[in-house]
């Protein structure tokens, strides 16, 4: 619900200054006519505080029934219809007073019914509009925070989606590994549960802050490696390098999972050798660097097909991120299939 | 004596098979594969009565390879996450261990194929096959064999498709190879944006395709990119008007 336009002290204080000013004008003008000063005096307190809790009025009145788009006649006949009540209590209320009190005073007080009714319409028009016009203002302002935190709860919810995607093949696989090795491994099957464990913790860290350090991302990303090593046996082979600079560099969490998993798949089940997964980071010009490579096969697979689920959420994030679409590029060349990610570091 | 192989790219995986095949002295194993191509050199050789078959493989997969062999064994299908192919299962009343499975478990699916023993044939797999084909990640490739090699097309590598008698023939820029299918199919798997059967006999990737002129009353002709003339029949005609948009 919007706002009353009297709810600021602000607004209160325009809206009592102008009665004020108004009402001086008001009584300076009528003595300045040679009309008494108490007189005066009465007839501006009586008639214009009636005035002011009419526009009051009209003015609540509009933000319950706001007039529909365009049809602003209706304000037109309310004010018509309030202007003239409040001329009629003027004229046999407030007048009878002043026919007692002053009687030169009610004979110019009859003539001029015409003129305050007037200046009542004026001013009770005047005040309905710049009601309507607030009123008008405020839904919009309302709507559109609204809207914004719509959006922003909208693409909360997705990057949160986006992070914690998790295979559940992989899943699936890492528990049928470990139940191979509970007989024949018990240390080794153990390892992998804690592995897992870890694993699992990290995909599924409730975000406060979807930041971590590339160091952090680092070890995270080792885990998940260290069981994928264990399911494919000497198939997978992986290569890391980095720097101390770079463990220091920020990285949305879990970025790279997505890619690394998308190598991995992509590498090892596009040939039957052995394969070398190899996770590279640089940085310059304010950049992380991370490329991400592994092997395929021309002769089989288009390299068109590897920009699958993985790499499209990933893509998808960094344009929640920085609202830009051009820091993830994929290339292929002499049977390497090559993703690159580039992390503005500001 | 019962003969079996398993085939799984995953080494913890086969042993756990292997374990569990210790509490039935009756099945020896012949051979553990890696992948389907040994899967199906050892399955020509051994010719076992019975097959572990994982799904996920690299290069080809559980699916396409028993495509491949002409009769193939019993198969008890293993996997641990693929929606499309336990729906396939489903509908066809294979059955299917997912891991991570136990003893119990593995020893129903032993006892079960032993009830069915001598029913279950080519016959219960090929319609699971069938459907099986459908799955999205199938549907880019197609695997064939020349002799005792296996050739994986992409369907971008195809000019068009030919009918040939009992088979298919695959019109690729590397020569033309033959698939034991139909030409239903092929036109129920290919994506229909890409392949138009233009005439009952052949399907077209239409990004491969010139030009296409008139030819005797009412037919046409298509000319496609390495020269190849593919007939345009009526009724083909449209169905290539409607996916070109012209």
């Amino acid at each position: 619900m919007s706002s009353f336009p009297l709810a600021t002290a602000k607004n209160k204080l325009i809206f009592a200054g102008s009665w004020l000013a108004w009402a001086l004008m008001y009584v300076v003008m009528l003595y300045n006519w040679g009309l008494s000063w108490d007189s005066a005096l009465i007839d501006m307190l009586l008639t214009n505080s009636l005035l002011a809790a009419i526009t009051l009025l009209m003015s609540n009145n509009i933000k319950y029934y706001r007039p529909r788009k365009g049809k602003y006649l209706h304000i037109l006949v309310v004010c018509i219809a309030m202007s003239g009540l409040w001329a009629g209590v003027v004229r046999y209320g407030i007048g009878a007073i002043m026919k007692l009190y002053d009687e030169v005073y009610f004979a110019f007080f009859d003539n001029s019914m015409p003129i305050r009714f007037n200046i009542a319409l004026l001013v009770t028009g005047c005040i309905s509009l710049m009601s309507e016009l607030w009123y008008t203002l405020e839904e919009q302002k309302e709507s559109e925070e609204r809207k914004a935190a719509a959006e922003k709860l909208a693409r909360e919810a997705e990057l949160y989606n986006l992070r914690r995607q998790l295979q559940p093949h992989f899943l699936f696989n890492s528990l049928n590994s470990i139940s191979a090795l509970v007989n024949s491994q018990p240390a080794q099957s153990r390892k992998m549960i804690q592995q897992l464990s870890d694993f699992l913790r990290g995909t599924l860290r409730k975000e406060e802050n979807q930041w971590t350090s590339f160091g952090e991302e680092l070890d995270h990303l080792q885990l998940y490696l260290e069981i994928e090593k264990v399911r494919f046996g000497y198939r997978l082979q992986t290569e890391i390098i980095s720097s101390d600079e770079c463990n220091a560099c920020r990285i949305p969490h879990m970025l790279l999972q997505p890619v690394v998993e998308n190598a991995i798949k992509f590498g090892l089940y596009d040939t039957t050798e052995a394969v070398t997964i190899r996770v590279e980071a640089t940085v310059s010009e304010g950049y992380l660097t991370v490329t991400v490579q592994n092997p395929f096969d021309p002769e089989t697979s288009s390299p068109r097909q590897g920009t699958g689920f993985g790499l499209s959420s990933v893509q998808r994030r960094l344009y929640l991120l920085f609202y830009r679409n051009d820091l993830l590029s994929t290339s292929a060349e002499n049977n390497l299939f090559t993703t690159t990610i580039k992390i503005p570091q500001a | 004596m019962i003969r079996t192989i398993i085939i799984d790219d995953e080494p913890l995986a086969r042993s756990i098979i292997k374990e569990y095949l210790q509490h039935h002295p009756q099945i020896a194993l012949v051979q553990e594969c890696n992948d389907g191509f040994e899967g199906i050199k050892a399955i020509m050789q051994h010719r076992p009565d019975l097959i572990f078959l994982d799904i996920q493989m690299p290069k080809i997969n559980g699916f396409e390879m028993l495509e491949l062999i002409e009769q193939p064994p019993a198969v008890i299908f293993t996997t641990a996450f693929d929606e499309y192919a336990i729906k396939a299962f489903e509908n066809h009343a294979v059955d299917y261990l997912l891991k991570p499975f136990n003893q119990e478990r593995f020893d129903k699916a032993i006892a079960r194929w032993r009830e069915q023993q001598g029913k279950q044939t080519a016959e219960a797999t090929k319609p699971l096959l069938e459907t099986a084909s459908r799955q999205p990640n199938q549907n880019q490739r197609v695997v064939v064999k020349i002799g005792s090699k296996i050739k994986i097309i992409p369907v971008d590598d195809i000019y068009y498709l030919e009918a040939a008698d009992d088979y298919v023939k695959i019109h690729t820029k590397e020569g033309a190879f033959l698939k034991n299918k139909t030409m239903t199919h092929f036109e129920d798997t290919l994506d229909a944006q890409v392949f138009v059967r233009t005439h009952r006999s052949y399907i077209v990737h239409v990004q491969r395709i010139t030009r296409i002129e008139p030819y005797e009353k009412e037919n046409f002709v298509a000319l496609l990119t390495n020269g190849a003339q593919v007939p345009v029949s009526k009724s083909g005609y449209g169905r290539l008007k409607n996916v070109l948009g012209i």
